[in-house]
């Protein structure tokens, strides 16, 4: 059975397509990577699991129960159900590029906030799992800090324990080290690899062909709006089959 | 020339009450005008067109006429009528404090709702996406972020609304009330001393702004320390 499954996604932008159905299947505790240049429609995917876009056409399952859409007046579909896809979203937790924290929130008041708010959980124990998943990315004395105090790795290890503290079903990782300076981008891989060894099912956008090569299981390499190659990442990344794959890593180091 | 200062000591009493009555047309109006400003603020900032024409409309008449003329108009212009004057609502709308506060609430009611929706607009994209993305309903999206952000980063643009409607409260002298402008008034034309008795109202004023301006300091250090620089 499949923790999340996404069948046949299709996105545009007016009369440009970005994504001309892409389709993804996680199983439990499988990291995928889904690399490309940009453009490729790699984030928009990405984004179109938890609606933060609307798809134009496909399927989206999460634990086998599929969100309902239907199309809205511009032909893009939409939830049929705003209280379905709410649940959905609260267990598919998102990581993005820019953080995204709530700036007039502390770190700790970031962490609790959906637990409390979304899920309904005790101010109590919601403290304490947000203590505990701070301590785990290692920013546990940084929990009174605001945002705008903290550098980008702090701020990106915040959300990440912001996303763990709603104890999803599967993580999405949009580009989560794009944004920080190059000493800081270990901190915040450190602690997907972290997640990715306990078994967390994780969907991750990414540029660091490090992480996707030696992190990942499974290996997505978008390009136009399609999935040119797919794979064990080891094998594809070692020997691309497709024109487009050889081009785009000669460009990348390693 | 020559202060008379008796003539201002012996009027303290008259001014004092003048302060009591400036600060309860001051209180009374903000609150309601507030209390008016949220649910105006959000119609500003809805996609709904239906929801955002009443406010724009309600703001840009609002703001674009003087407070004298809608004073005016709510106390001497409403009683012209006689279904008025025959409704429930006459004895409210005969009375001087009632009029004053309405007016003033009606007033800073719409440049409260320009600032907030102007502080609602400016709510960064990202942290509504992550709202969004942490499954909150769009109820709870407007209660936990977009407002306790917004109505923070609304302060320092509110401090100045508020103190703006300090000094437009004198306008409450106008229709018979004596609030610190009404006391000048009073003692001027008692004593034939404008200038005394228009000073001594200016340093009221100036003490109740300075009053003010602290209180808003301090709830800027407390509501936006967020935005300050980090502290080492």
């Amino acid at each position: 059975m499949y923790k999340l499954e996404v069948q046949d996604l299709h996105k545009r932008y007016g009369s440009h397509e970005v994504l001309k159905g892409v389709s993804l299947a996680a199983k439990a505790g499988d990291v995928i990577s889904i690399i490309g240049s940009s453009g490729s429609g790699k984030s928009t995917f990405l984004r179109c699991i938890n609606m933060l876009e609307q798809p134009y056409g496909g399927k989206i399952l999460l634990n086998n129960e599929e969100l309902k859409l239907v199309p809205s007046k511009d032909g893009a579909l939409k939830a049929a159900d705003p209280k379905q896809l709410q649940r959905m979203r609260s267990r598919l937790a998102m990581v993005f590029q820019h953080f995204n924290l709530w700036s007039h929130m502390s770190a700790l008041e970031n962490v609790i906030e959906a637990p409390v708010h979304v899920l309904g959980m005790a101010k109590k124990e919601a403290l304490e799992k947000a203590e505990h998943y701070l301590n785990k990315v290692g920013v546990a004395h940084r929990k009174d800090a605001y945002p705008a105090h903290m550098s980008g790795g702090e701020q990106q290890r915040v959300a990440i324990a912001r996303a763990l503290a709603m104890e999803p079903e599967v993580m999405l990782f949009d580009e989560p080290t794009s944004a920080l300076d190059p000493e800081l981008v270990g901190e915040v891989l450190k602690v997907m690899q972290d997640l990715a060894q306990e078994g967390r099912t994780m969907v991750v956008v990414t540029h660091e062909m490090g992480f996707a090569r030696e992190v990942s299981n499974q290996l997505v390499f978008l390009h136009k709006g399609v999935v040119e190659e797919r794979g064990d990442p080891r094998e594809v990344l070692v020997n691309p089959q497709s024109e487009r794959l050889q081009q785009f890593l000669s460009g990348s180091l390693k | 020339m020559i202060f008379d200062y008796n003539v201002i000591i012996d009027s303290l009493p008259l001014y004092f009450g003048g302060v009591l009555v400036t600060i309860k047309l001051l209180l009374i109006s903000l609150a309601l005008g507030l209390a008016m400003a949220i649910p105006l603020g959000l119609m500003r900032v809805s996609k709904a067109v239906w929801l955002n024409f009443p406010a724009w409309l309600y703001t840009y008449v609002i703001r674009g006429t003087p407070m004298l003329v809608q004073l005016f108009l709510i106390y001497y212009g409403l009683a012209q009528f006689e279904s008025v004057r025959e409704s429930a609502l006459w004895p409210y709308l005969s009375n001087a404090t009632f009029c004053a506060c309405l007016a003033f609430a009606i007033n800073t009611s719409a440049y409260t709702a320009e600032i907030l929706a102007g502080s609602l607009k400016a709510t960064p994209h990202g942290e509504i996406e992550a709202a969004k993305a942490m499954g909150m309903s769009r109820f709870k999206l407007y209660k936990r972020i977009l407002l306790p952000s917004a109505l923070r980063r609304a302060l320092p643009q509110y401090s100045n609304e508020v103190i703006m409607m300090l000094h437009t409260t004198s306008l409450a002298s106008i229709v018979t009330l004596i609030d610190i402008t009404g006391a000048a008034r009073t003692v001027s034309s008692q004593y034939y001393l404008p200038f005394e008795a228009f000073i001594t109202a200016g340093v009221f004023y100036l003490c109740l702004t300075f009053i003010l301006v602290r209180l808003f300091k301090r709830a800027e250090l407390r509501w936006l320390a967020y935005m300050a620089p980090r502290k080492s």
